[in-house]
């Protein structure tokens, strides 16, 4: 029988190691916070955060790289008045900055196995110094790489035990796309219900994406 | 003497002119409040980058559903017909081609469509992009709502050549200030309207780009 139902956060978050890159899905709601202290309290060194942005000054990105855990931040934008802001300009922290579309679409790519792929978005513009452009069909475009993730925490409203997800309203956002783009993806979910419970068709992010799922009720 | 709209007139100004039908998304910022200026009875679908297409206006204080918010995460509410993707479709709706229309904020505009919206400086350290990079590419019409002149050093946000760091190239469209709404053209910038009591020699000394009226 597949059960990835596993009893508590410690357990869903077993084996993170350090240097690990971490998916953190989330975009004003739809985050994992619970997950986010596990990881806190489970005191992995070294990581790689990819997330949407930086965060402000209180909430689980703000804590996470409040810690001391993080060497690198990968997300569309930081706010210069944030945690992530004051740690990168003390030199604390590493920052890749990327197109929020272009960071969804680069883990969309490692979930589908695709090797690169060029956008016009980004290339007339600073991101692309020292990178590789190409002129297709007449617009300049950037070359991007997939971005996959060792591990990605992931925000769901229902999970049966073959992983199968629903997703509230705008909380699905990064939820589904870096479900896919991870080795390990660990998802907290408020309800857990049984298998079949979550009619086929209205599944958002399919069981094959996931691999543990906590049940967190609030 | 001419009277310049304020923010909130910018973004009534632009909702005159989406029609019925298309498919919009709104920055930060005075596009925010474009689509208060769209009467219910005029279907534009209004998309939000996180992942939500028809996105209505701000619920009364007692309907507010946690789960659902706008790009800039303020509390909405879904128009009947509406629904939710994930980002990378929502990415692949704003890439794609798929809007008729998105307004940007910005720092500057050229007069061959450059816009810069997200560095004041290359130098600026920490990065604020966002989705503007994917708007301004994908969108099949740019507009952008901005005050013509800055208000700290009174430098116009017209020019010839931008002097902040590119969000897009040649992507602007059309241009909605405070003063006026200019056509990008291959010609540069034509004066499409101005505010009441505005002059085209005062607009023009307000433009650092040369303005055409014909």
């Amino acid at each position: 029988m597949i059960d990835k139902i596993v009893p508590d956060v410690t357990a869903a978050l077993a084996g993170i190691t350090d240097g690990a890159v971490i998916l953190l899905a989330g975009f004003g709601n739809g985050m994992p916070e619970t997950l986010v202290k596990g990881l806190i309290a489970g005191g992995a060194k070294d990581l790689t955060l990819v997330a949407n942005s930086g965060g402000r000054d209180a909430g689980p990105t703000a804590e996470i790289l409040a810690s001391g855990q993080c060497r690198k931040l990968i997300c569309s934008f930081v706010r210069p008045d944030s945690v992530a802001g004051r740690l990168f300009a003390a030199g604390k922290l590493e920052l890749e900055i990327v197109p929020q579309g272009t960071l969804a679409e680069r883990m969309r790519a490692a979930g589908a196995g695709i090797q690169a792929f060029y956008t016009p978005t980004g290339a007339d513009t600073l991101l692309a110094e020292g990178r590789e452009t190409r002129v297709i069909n007449g617009r300049n475009c950037l070359l991007e790489y997939p971005l996959r993730g060792d591990v990605a925490l992931i925000d769901a409203w229902e999970a049966d035990r073959w992983g199968n997800l629903t997703h509230r309203e705008s909380a699905r956002n990064f939820n589904p796309v870096m479900a896919m783009a991870a080795d390990l993806t660990i998802v907290q979910s408020r309800h857990i219900v049984p298998l079949g419970a979550i009619p086929p068709a209205s599944v958002h992010t399919p069981g094959v994406f996931v691999h543990r799922v906590v049940h967190i009720p609030v | 003497m001419f009277r310049p709209l304020d923010r909130v007139g910018i973004a009534a100004r632009i909702a005159r002119d989406i029609p019925e039908g298309w498919f919009v998304n709104l920055g930060i910022g005075i596009p925010t409040g474009v689509s208060d200026h769209v009467p219910i009875d005029r279907e534009v679908i209004f998309h939000s980058e996180n992942g939500v297409i028809g996105a209505g206006p701000a619920p009364a204080p007692d309907q507010v559903n946690p789960y659902l918010l706008n790009a800039g995460t303020q509390h909405i509410t879904l128009r009947t017909g509406g629904s939710f993707v994930h980002h990378a479709d929502s990415f692949a709706i704003a890439r794609g081609g798929h809007l008729d229309l998105c307004v940007l904020g910005a720092f500057e505009v050229a007069e061959n469509g450059d816009i810069a919206n997200w560095a004041r400086s290359p130098d600026e350290q920490v990065k604020q992009v966002g989705g503007a990079m994917d708007l301004a590419i994908g969108a099949k019409r740019l507009w952008v709502a901005m005050e013509h002149i800055t208000k700290g050093h009174g430098g116009s946000r017209i020019r010839r050549a931008c002097t902040y760091p590119l969000t897009a190239k040649a992507v602007v469209r059309r241009v909605y200030t405070d003063l006026a709404v200019l056509e990008v053209t291959p010609r540069g910038f034509l004066v499409l309207d101005m505010v009441d009591g505005m002059t085209r020699e005062a607009l023009q000394e307000r433009s650092e780009a040369e303005l055409h009226w014909t």
